[in-house]
Parts: structure tokens; sequence; C-alpha cells
């Protein structure tokens, strides 16, 4: 793109012929000709650049957007919802006069080329999404995916993210209350780094993205613009890695968690004096997403100087600095009234603002550069008009295969030894493992609110200190069941989430997700990708919690292996008082435990299935949401009246994994009688969904039980919490101090 | 009578707000005061809460320490105002050098989160008298550069005049918060100046006040209520 002579909308116009980089910036021929059919002319180089990172799969959803539209067609009634999908995040009613927001996303791409500050800047982006709402945010949760534990590229890759993940959030003062790290061999490569935040504000302070109000001034600030990351959104998180091409490392961003504690201490003193019209963060694709998503959203149009914008690097050319990504920036469209004291607010917080435009009366988006007019589109064929694909997909050929290899047929621990053995290859490994050497590297403390963070069943957050009203959050997503059967796996990530809501006493409201999936140019992962999305709008739909907004990652294969389709599902809870919140550690010896839900012979995608034999294969557990929704609301009274000191959602590793995550974050053991109807095996490693295991204080035993018979929920007596192992009868004892040794060293071992 | 306890706000403090509401619930009332601003505001103590102030560009706390504010607390702290730091606030005030030593990178190199088996050495500092001496509590410890560092002449003399206010309990069981967390040199967890009236230490007293929130204990509590005591009382 030379820059002589500039290339104006009127040298455009004189000279049609000129060859412009569409590929190279990542647009198809066939894109790139609709771009000249709206503008009725080739587009300038600023133009271009500014379709090019519009129009990227990142950016406009291309692929995704025609089942995407499920989550609006097949949403709930919700009186919660305040805000839905299409905004930076959207917000929930809490009560009290309190609104939440919550959004998770993806940083998958940067993090596998510069794993500290591309995890980072993920946790940087969605904080300013969840500001540029009007609320405060209270808190972050991370859920990962690596390549195999003991894979050496994972030792680069973890360590980093973490790393970045605290090194960001820990110094943006938002405790990191929740996540999941989980590893699998179709991560190796790359990896998924999901970022997810929440946010506080009263209803009255919730702020859109929209430039409105003729003569409003269009401000910039935060850091300066310079070099990096650009072409980020198109070039980068919309291709698949590829050996042969050049390193991709300078489009990665590198962040200051410094900048961005300013930005959002100045941006919520600004709204709290009602000085914004509408804000909107600089994420992907930098000013050209943020003024043409303002403008477009707004009522009028927009004129923007680029000459005024700050810089870092006074060699960037306009079209760079259209597309430069540089961390910790935001736009602001403020009266003119009011600019003096925004600015002086900036000023207060040493953050660079900076008039860099109006708002017009017209319906354009222009932009000038040394006096001339380098842009000039309607703001729409930007931010919302762009390609919508009907990918064509296809049910993979192997899919049967794969169903038809049952795990239930996998030979089974013969023995009480060998069961024991099993037991301990289960909770020692790596994804079943203890995660404190990760988690240990994030504050949770911080902000003083927290009630509940890692490894608890949901981290929850005290929003109110007078009422103690709270909110917690989960997140879930099993990439194996998804393989197996896409639809139900993205369903029971949803109920695998809703539980662990439910579990800890929050009654589950409204869902976020980020979607996580190979390339959608394949017809089978196109079809493991629309049949996610419709497994999770029906699963939503039926249990009456609306999908806010969220991420689509696609491309996230080397060559032709694509990784798990793994849909990741936040589910957001609010509880009217904290202090009736249930912790997932046994306290107490002599309670009572009480298994509920049904238990079946269930091992396709399990753990089990995985440490013991490696083996991936068969049918994921039966969802059933009626049942679903019956065991949160069991748990939600129980809490609330106090019924159950302790409670663990039943997952992956299934009821023994459970018991000894709660015996050991306690420590009290637990002695275990398995049912009548039930072998030991399945008893302790199937996977079942819709179960929890609680522990009940004997004065409550009789009140819990009518409730669950009263109510029709199954709910079984296991055993007794008791002593300083967890002692299966008949079959086996494992001392605490083994099992804690097995279930911490994993991780340091492999890592440190 | 109560007594007004500042607690100061650095571009990068963190911990700020919940200084304030620790100081609240003991009783006393929360000053906030702002970097920019040489003026105490009639406090009769103040906190330099946790935090990354300015980034912690360049080394912990350095640049806080030349901040307007400052200059009022280093003449007051010199004249006995009594100043608690906590984490970046310790780092802030041994760059002030209101306390000797200084804090390197953690001997790990990772960020360390974890509840924190302290052993309180001296309870005869304005921050600490509601303890008793070798009374072991629980205080969330979270940071980056928390390995204290001072040469042996020095070490000798803090523990000569009775100057290591807490040290971190070691032999026991990590996951009871036991252990050296960073490599401090003789676990000094934290320590006072010779009139005991300027205190600082790595863990966050500020983060267990309520058994609701944060590690769920209140062993924090007494540093708010032993400077609120010794306020209206003098």
């Amino acid at each position: 793109m030379s820059r002589t002579p500039l290339d104006t909308v009127e040298h455009a116009a004189e000279t049609p012929d000129v060859d412009l980089p569409w590929a190279e910036l990542g647009l198809k021929k066939d894109e790139y000709e609709r771009v000249v059919e709206i503008l009725g002319r080739r587009p300038t180089g600023a133009e271009l650049a500014m379709y090019s990172v519009m129009w990227s799969e990142h950016c406009s959803y291309k692929s995704s957007k025609v089942h995407l539209r499920q989550f609006g067609e097949k949403a709930p009634q919700s009186d919660a919802l305040l805000v839905g999908i299409g905004e930076n995040a959207g917000v929930v009613d809490v009560g009290q006069g309190y609104a939440v927001t919550f959004k998770v996303e993806s940083h998958n791409h940067p993090s596998y080329v510069e794993p500290y500050q591309g995890a980072a800047t993920g946790v940087g982006g969605i904080v300013r999404d969840i500001i540029a709402m009007g609320a405060r945010p209270v808190a972050v949760v991370d859920p990962l995916r690596f390549g195999a534990a003991d894979h050496p590229d994972t030792k680069r890759v973890l360590p980093g993210v973490v790393a970045g993940i605290g090194g960001y959030g820990n110094c943006l003062g938002l405790p990191n209350i929740g996540g999941e790290v989980v590893f699998d061999a179709c991560y190796q490569g790359n990896p998924l780094v999901n970022a997810g935040a929440i946010g506080v504000m009263r209803h009255e302070d919730i702020h859109l993205a929209k430039a409105s109000g003729a003569g409003n001034k269009v401000i910039l600030y935060g850091a300066r613009t310079g070099g990096d990351g650009i072409g980020g959104a198109s070039i980068l998180a919309s291709e698949t890695f590829d050996d042969a091409k050049p390193s991709k490392r300078p489009a990665v961003q590198v962040g200051d968690p410094f900048q961005e504690k300013l930005l959002i201490e100045c941006t919520l003193e600004a709204f709290a004096e009602k000085l914004v019209v509408g804000i909107q963060d600089l994420g992907a694709a930098g000013l050209s997403c943020a003024t043409s998503e303002l403008a477009s959203n707004g009522s009028g149009g927009m004129r923007v100087t680029l000459d005024d914008v700050p810089l870092r690097d006074s060699t960037l050319s306009p079209e760079e600095i259209l597309m430069s990504e540089s961390q910790e920036r935001m736009c602001a469209v403020v009266e003119p009234s009011k600019v003096d004291r925004f600015l002086e607010i900036c000023d207060k917080w040493d953050v660079i603002a900076t008039v860099i435009g109006e708002v017009t009366d017209g319906d354009r988006l222009e932009i000038y550069w040394h006096g001339g007019k380098i842009v000039d589109v309607d703001p729409r064929t930007v931010a919302h008009d762009g390609p919508v694909y009907e990918r064509p997909y296809a049910r993979p050929e192997w899919q049967d295969a794969l169903q038809a290899d049952d795990a239930n047929k996998l030979p089974r621990p013969a023995t009480p030894e060998e069961l024991r053995d099993q037991v301990l290859r289960l909770v020692s490994s790596p994804n079943q493992a203890s995660k404190s050497w990760i988690t240990s590297q994030y504050d949770r403390f911080v902000q003083g609110n927290t009630v509940l963070a890692q490894p608890e069943d949901s981290g929850m957050i005290r929003i109110d200190e007078e009422s103690g009203l709270g909110v917690a959050i989960a997140t879930d997503g099993n990439g194996r069941y998804a393989k197996l059967d896409p639809y139900h796996g993205a369903q029971l990530a949803l109920a695998e989430a809703y539980r662990n809501v439910a579990t800890t006493g929050a009654r589950p409201l409204a869902v976020s997700d980020c979607l996580n999936f190979g390339s959608p140019e394949d017809p089978a992962v196109m079809w493991q990708f629309a049949e996610a999305v419709r497994g999770l709008a029906d699963a939503c739909q039926q249990l009456g919690t609306p999908v806010t907004g969220g991420n689509v990652s696609l491309y996230n294969q080397t060559g032709e292996a694509a990784i798990h389709p793994t849909p990741v599902v936040a589910v957001l809870g609010v509880i009217d008082d904290v202090a009736r919140r249930t912790p997932v550690a046994f306290r107490e010896e002599g309670q009572l435990l009480y298994l509920l839900g049904d238990t079946r012979e269930e091992f396709g995608g399990s753990a089990w299935s995985q440490v013991v034999h490696d083996h991936l294969g068969g049918l994921p557990p039966a969802v059933d949401l009626e049942r679903e929704r019956l065991l949160a609301e069991i748990l939600i009274s129980a809490s609330r009246d106090g019924m159950v000191d302790a409670a663990h959602d039943l997952s992956d590793g299934g009821l023994v994994q459970a018991v000894v995550e709660s015996a050991l974050l306690g420590g009290k053991g637990a002695r275990l009688v398995v049912p009548d109807g039930l072998d030991a095996f399945t008893f302790l490693f199937s996977e079942s969904a819709g179960r929890a295991v609680v522990a009940v204080p004997r004065s409550e035993e009789l009140r819990f039980t009518d409730m669950c018979g009263a109510r029709g929920l199954p709910v079984t007596r296991i055993g007794v919490v008791d002593g300083d192992a967890v002692e299966v009868q008949g079959e086996f004892t494992l001392p605490l101090t083994e099992l804690r040794a097995a279930h911490e060293a994993t991780i340091p071992a492999l890592l440190a | 009578m109560t007594a007004r306890i500042g607690v100061v706000t650095f571009p990068g403090s963190l911990d700020d707000r919940d200084t304030r509401r620790a100081i609240k619930l003991a009783g006393a009332e929360p000053v906030a005061l702002w970097h920019k601003d040489k003026d105490l505001r009639q406090v009769d103590a103040v906190v330099l809460c946790g935090g990354f102030s300015y980034g912690d560009y360049l080394r912990a706390g350095a640049i806080a320490r030349f901040s307007p504010v400052m200059e009022t607390l280093i003449e007051q702290a010199k004249s006995g105002m009594p100043v608690l730091g906590i984490c970046n606030g310790f780092q802030i005030l041994t760059e002030a050098h209101l306390l000797p030593g200084g804090m390197l990178g953690n001997d790990h190199l990772h960020f360390i989160c974890r509840d924190q088996k302290l052993r309180v050495e001296n309870a005869s500092t304005a921050w600490t008298a509601d303890y008793e001496a070798g009374q072991e509590i629980h205080i969330p410890l979270k940071n980056m550069d928390g390995r204290y560092v001072a040469d042996e002449r020095t070490l000798d003399m803090l523990e000569a005049e009775g100057r290591v206010a807490f040290r971190y309990v070691t032999g026991g069981d990590a996951a009871e918060g036991h252990g050296n967390p960073n490599g401090s040199l003789r676990d000094i967890a934290g320590i006072s100046n010779e009139a005991g009236n300027v205190v600082g230490l790595m863990p966050h007293p500020e983060h267990a006040v309520e058994p609701l929130v944060g590690s769920g204990r209140t062993d924090g509590l007494p540093f708010f209520t032993s400077i609120l005591k010794k306020l209206v009382t003098a």
C-alpha cells in the first residue's frame, strides 16, 4: 500500500485498475468484488483495510451466523434478560436494582504463537467488553485446553498462558474465580485460551455501543496506537496454521495491564458523572471496528480525522492505524459540553484522550488523513453486512464407527486391588489431578468479595455487602463428549455448568458460550458446529436460560487435524444471600453422604476410558434436561434451607473423583457402601449426568430425603463422612495422605 | 470517638477499597487519599495497600515512593504517625527507606496466591498489639516480588531489636499454608521500624476480616483493631 500519492476516495475513483492486495489481507475474490459493488468503485487502501478485517471470520461470523441465529429464535422467555446478543456483552437482571454483564471469548491462536501475551491480551479484551457495558468488572474465569500434559510443547505453552492470565488479571485487581484446565492431544498446536469476565452495575448505568446525536464528539482514549496486532483479526484468527508460511509473531498484540487498570477507573468515573453517550472498546480490528460499529448502531454518520490519533510509531500508514490492534484503547461518544470534564478525568488518571472526530447527521463514515478523504462508506456495510456463508456440512463417515466403538465393553477392573489402582490412576491423571499449581498463580482474594473460587463447583462473588446478594459462574465443556455426539455434547456442557451453579446454591439465569471448532471449510467440522449450536439452543430453551452472547473460534486445526469440537458454556447464576452457599469440602465427621440422580453404565468419553484405556468411543452420557432442572431445584432449596453442608457435582471421573476432591479439600475421609443394584466399578466411575453428591447433617436427614422423595428425585444413601481415608466397604481403603500425594504431585511434576 | 485511617490510592493500587472496608469493619473511619495530593487530610494513621503502583515498572514501589503524597507521609511517619504497608505498600516503605531491606522476585519465579501461615513475632507494634507474641495466624499472600532480603548486619539488627514482626511458619503441611513461600531470608514476612509505628508485611490482612469472603478467616482483623485502640486511647 503505497502512501504516495495518497489513496483518497477521489484517487480511487480515478484509478479503477490499481491492483490491491485483497488476497494478502485475507479477502476472497468474490468478497473483494462485493466491496467494489457496494462502493461503486474500487476501495481505497484504507477502505480495503477496514473491510478485510471486519469481514474476517473472527469479526463477521460469516460461517457461523446462519447457525447462531437459533440462539435468538429459540430464546426462552426470560424476565432477567436486559441486553441480549449483539452488544459487547449480554446483561442480566439479578435483582435489587443490580445488573450483571458477563461474556466468554477466545484468544486461542495468539496464545499458541506467543503464550504470555496472547493470554494476557485475551483477559484485557474481555475486561474491556465488560467496562464498555457500563459495569465494574468484578471477576474473571479462564477455561483452558492444552495438548497432552507430557508433550514438550505443553511445557512451553501452558506456563506462558498461566503467567499471562495471572500477570494481566492480577494487575487489574480482578479475582480469578473459576475456569478449567483440560489436556488432550487434540489440542496440540491449537490450545484453547478462553477468557470470561463478569461485571456489575446498577440498571440505570447500562451503556451501549452507539454514536448518536450530530455534533457529539468521538474521543479515543487509552494507549497510543502502535504497529502491534496489525492484521491480527484477519490473518491470525481466520486462517489455519501452516508450517510453510512465515512466522506470525508480529501480529500478536502486547498488553499493558497497568494502562488497562487506569482505563477501568477513568471510564467508571466518567460513567458515574453521566458523561458518556455511547462507548466501544477497541479489540479485534481496532479503530475499524470501533468507528464502524459505533456509527452503524447510532442514528447518524461519523467523521474522523485519523491524523489526530496519538501514535506510538509516527511512521504508521493510515491503513495500519485503522487495522492496529494495540491494546488498552477505548472510544467514547461525548456531548460537546461534557468533553472538557471527560478529558479532565482522563488527565486525572494519566490517560491520554483525544477528540478524533464527531457524529454527523449524514449516514456515512468518513475518515480523513492529511486533508484527504480516504474512507467514505456506509458503516453498516462494514460492520453488519459482511458476507454470510451457508457452508456445506455433512456428518462425517467415521462418526458411526466412533459411536460403535463402545466404551462400555472395555475391560473393567476384576479385583479390588485393580479397582483401587485405577482410582489412584484416575485422581492423579493430569485432567483429574489438582490444578492448584496453576490457580495459585491467580489472585482470587482481591476486591474482598470472593465467596467461592476454584476448585469449587462455581466461582461466587458477593455483589451487595448489606443484603448478601451474589452471583455465581461456572464454565464447562467436554470436547470428548462433543466429539462422540456434538448435539448432546453441547447439551452436556450446558447441563454441567448449570448443575455446577446450582450445586453451590445459586439459581442459573443465563448463558454465554465460546464455541471452539476446527475449520469451517471442512464439512465434517461444520456439521459438528451446526449440531452443537442446535443442541445448545434447544437445551437453553428447555432450561429457560437464554444465551446472552458469546464468541466463535474457528480454524482451530493444524493441517487436516481439527480439535475436538469444544463448546465451552458459561452459566451465570444468582444467590439471594451468599451466606447460604454450599461449598465442596466435607467439613464435619458423621454427616451422611447421599447420591442424587440415577447411575447407569455410561463410560463413553469418560475420564476412566481415557486414563485406563486411552480410548474414545461410544456415546456420551444420556441427557435429561428435566432431571437437571429438578436436581438444580433440590440443590438450591437444600442450600437455602441449610439441609446440606457440602455438595459436589458429578461429572468427569464420576463419583469417586467427586468424593476424593471433597474429602481432600475438607481433610475429612469418607466411608462408602456400594448401593444395591450397582457394581462397585459402575458406582465409582460412571459419568451419568444429572447427579450430585451431598453431605447431610444427621438432623436434616429426614427433611432432606422427604423433599427429594416428594419431588421425585432418586436419592441414595451411600455412606458417611468419617476418618482419614476414602474407604469403599468390601473393596479398598485409600488413606487421604496417599490420595493427596497422588492428586497434588502430578501437575507440578509435569510443569514446574 | 474513633480514628481516621487513610488509605492511599496510587495509579495501579488494587486493594484500596478492600482496605477501607477492613478499617470500617474494625470500627475506624477510612479516608481515601490520592497519590497526587500532599494533604493527608488530618488522618491519624495511613495504610499503603497492595497492588502494582505505577505498574511496578522499574521496580516494585520504586516510582510510588516519589509521589507527592509520600513526601508528607515520610515526614509524618518519622515523627511517629502509624503507617502500615501491605505487599506493594511494604515495597514502597522499603523504597522510601522507612523500613530496611527490600523485596526481590519470588525464588520460584511465579506469582503465588495462598492462605499463608504466619507467626506473630512482635506483638508490641502499633499494628500488632491485639495479637500475642508467638501466635500463629493465617493471612492470604499474593505476590510476584515477595522475597525479603537485607544484608546480614541488617538482619541481625532486626532480630536483636525485635523488629521482625512476622515470620512464615515453616516445617508443616504445605496444604495448611506452612512453608516459606518465596525464599525470604530468615523466613521474614514483615518487619517494623525502630519506634514500632511503621510496619510492613507481604501478606494481606485486609483479605482476612470476614468469615464469608476471602480466606474465610478473620485472622487479619486485629491489625485494624490494634491501631484503632492505640489511637483512641492515646
